[in-house]
């Protein structure tokens, strides 16, 4: 049983229930009293891509639609600009919960493919967690040769690097950028105990979500 | 020295408002002796500046002189205008409050004849229509101050404007050697009757009170709309006096709000629902209201108020707390937000935009002289703590004129049974 049925099969038609135990700040969402504030500070105001607004969003997880949010792109559209939660009238905590639903959908397998902010976050997190460092070079590489589906595209990463050659050559002037980095670059001490730490704390986060480990 | 006869079977209420004027005339009418301060020069308090009351659309004029009546009638009433209380020390029974006195430079003589007001030249800030206007610095409160008596601001002591105020005066009204006093007043029971004040609009920053003109509050809007106020009752928007026909409400501005006010004001949905009135009575063939709420609460017989408004055609309701206001080029303020009943955005230009301001208890953050417990809100709450000191009418809650009243007068009978046991154990 995947991650997703074995979700579903637990919260049976109980959708709240399962954000606000599953999902970051999720406990949060029955506070919402549906004035408004937060769509309208959005500042993505009339994107196309922001199909619910947070105030939408809030209220189909009441009304338990939980196949059309999981599957929205709508929180992955999140600027985290955090003007909802400055207006708030109820001091939700809307951008951390944008955030959380983006991060269950993902881990349920239910996040749209073809998303920059989930390629992006992907690609962030692999870097960064591999050396325990950022690697800029490899990262804007990544962001080249990658299409938005997350496949290799040597044409496009071409384009893209002519595209920035001016803006590299000024960072490599100003010794912001260093092209020795491609062969692995700065790294933490440890690399191990920071691998060791992050499985730890998936583990423990899984176990108090009583999520399995995957 | 300002004369009062006190004793510990004296029920002082402060506050002259509808709230304060109340606790006092129901207490007195039972026999008992009151003295009741007012801080301003005049009595009624923001009843007095409301342009008319829901549900019946009636002037405050009427529910005050009925008030003023009883209170000219009744001799156990002592009123002090000007009046503040620094201090109360003592327990319930046996209460003792500081009053300081500021000095009006106008006494008894004084018929309202309005010659020292003619003689002034100064101009200062308008308090009674919320600095809308501006008026004399010899002035008198309101159309219906009680007392019905002049007042010189103090900013002109000792300038020639108030020699010339003098020198007009026929009856010798004008004491310009009036000073500042503070006088002592013995009480069994203290009813706390100060009222509210209206949330201050400019810390709603999106909102823009206070950058754009066309911004208003709920307050001033009454100001507007009433004959004796700046505009003559005609509602002009204030950047350029044009005629306002296309008219914004928004409610819940600073009220139900984490970052305002946590409580519901419970006034401003029947307040705004009560200006659409305004509006259409000026502009029967044009005038438009788009009221933009939460929810609208009508409590209980105000329910059929509000069904009336809703099928009036020239009334829009927008199920949106707007988030934000700009201006356009012509200064008309822009309401942007999403409509909750089908999550659309909107950007509506309006002539005017009135916010439905909440009400903020004036005992809030203020050290009042006594030792009461206030509501998470800053409210008096009703705690055997307190005393014999009682919260009566808006220093309690937020309550419209009629629920005031009746707080007041639970107040009144509380306050009564303090001193009918002080006057059983002196018996």
């Amino acid at each position: 049983m995947s991650a997703n049925q074995e979700m579903a099969v637990r919260y049976k038609n109980n959708f709240l229930k399962e954000v606000e135990q599953q999902v970051e700040m999720g406990e949060w969402v029955k506070m919402c009293m549906q004035c408004g504030v937060c769509s309208g500070s959005c500042p993505t105001n009339f994107h196309p891509g922001w199909e619910h607004p947070p105030q939408e969003i809030f209220m189909m997880i009441r009304a338990g639609k939980r196949e059309e949010v999981l599957t929205s792109p709508s929180m992955w559209m999140c600027t985290s600009c955090y003007n909802c939660i400055v207006r708030c009238p109820r001091k939700l905590p809307i951008t951390h919960i944008m955030h959380g639903l983006a991060e269950y959908a993902y881990e349920l397998g239910l996040a749209p493919k073809v998303q920059p902010t989930r390629n992006l976050s992907k690609l962030f997190w692999s870097n960064a967690t591999k050396t325990g460092r950022i690697n800029e070079l490899t990262f804007s590489l990544g962001m080249y040769f990658k299409d938005a589906e997350g496949k290799i595209n040597i044409g496009q990463g071409i384009k893209k690097g002519l595209e920035m050659q001016k803006v590299a050559l000024g960072l490599l002037k100003a010794k912001r950028l260093n092209p020795f980095e491609i062969f692995g670059g700065h790294k933490c001490k440890d690399q191990k105990g920071i691998h060791a730490m992050l499985a730890k704390a998936y583990a423990l986060e899984s176990k108090r979500k009583g999520r399995h480990v995957g | 020295m300002t004369d009062v006869v006190a004793t510990n079977e004296t029920i002082l209420v402060v506050g002259g408002g509808i709230s304060g004027m109340t606790a006092a005339l129901e207490a007195a009418e039972t026999g008992k002796q009151v003295v009741l301060l007012e801080k301003n020069p005049a009595l009624g308090g923001r009843t007095s500046q409301l342009y008319r009351y829901f549900p019946k659309m009636c002037h405050p004029t009427c529910g005050l002189e009925i008030n003023l009546r009883r209170l000219k009638a009744n001799p156990r009433v002592r009123v002090l205008t000007q009046a503040e209380v620094t201090g109360i020390s003592g327990s319930a029974g046996d209460y003792t409050a500081t009053v300081k006195l500021t000095p009006r430079y106008v006494n008894e003589n004084c018929t309202a004849c309005g010659a020292c007001a003619d003689a002034v030249k100064t101009e200062v800030d308008n308090p009674f229509n919320y600095n809308l206007g501006k008026m004399k610095a010899a002035y008198i409160p309101s159309a219906m101050a009680y007392p019905q008596r002049y007042v010189l601001h103090p900013s002109i002591i000792g300038t020639p404007d108030a020699e010339a105020a003098k020198a007009a005066c026929k009856y010798g009204a004008i004491e310009l050697e009036q000073k500042e006093e503070t006088i002592e007043i013995k009480a069994g029971a203290v009813v706390w009757a100060t009222g509210w004040q209206p949330y201050d609009a400019a810390k709603i920053q999106p909102y823009g009170y206070g950058r754009y003109r066309n911004v208003i509050t709920s307050v001033e809007f009454e100001r507007l709309a009433d004959p004796h106020g700046p505009t003559g009752g005609r509602i002009l928007r204030p950047s350029d006096g044009k005629e306002a026909k296309n008219i914004a409400f928004i409610q819940c501005a600073g009220s139900r709000d984490e970052n305002h006010l946590r409580h519901c004001s419970r006034i401003c949905c029947m307040a705004s629902l009560k200006q659409t009135h305004y509006v259409r009575e000026q502009h029967p063939e044009d005038g438009k209201s788009t009221i933009y709420y939460i929810d609208i609460r009508a409590i209980d017989r105000f329910e059929d108020f509000y069904q009336k408004v809703q099928a009036d055609p020239s009334v829009t309701f927008v199920k949106s707390k707007v988030a934000r206001i700009s201006e356009d080029g012509n200064g008309n303020p822009v309401c942007w937000g999403v409509n909750t009943e089908g999550y659309k955005r909107y950007s509506n230009p309006h002539d005017l935009v009135v916010l439905a301001v909440g009400m903020e208890p004036s005992v809030k953050g203020v050290a009042i002289p006594a030792n009461v417990v206030f509501d998470s809100s800053g409210f008096i709450e009703a705690d055997p703590a307190n005393g014999a000191v009682f919260g009566a009418g808006c220093a309690s809650n937020a309550l419209d004129v009629n629920r005031a009243v009746q707080s007041a007068t639970a107040a009144a009978l509380r306050a009564i049974q303090v001193v009918n046991k002080v006057a059983r154990a002196e018996a």
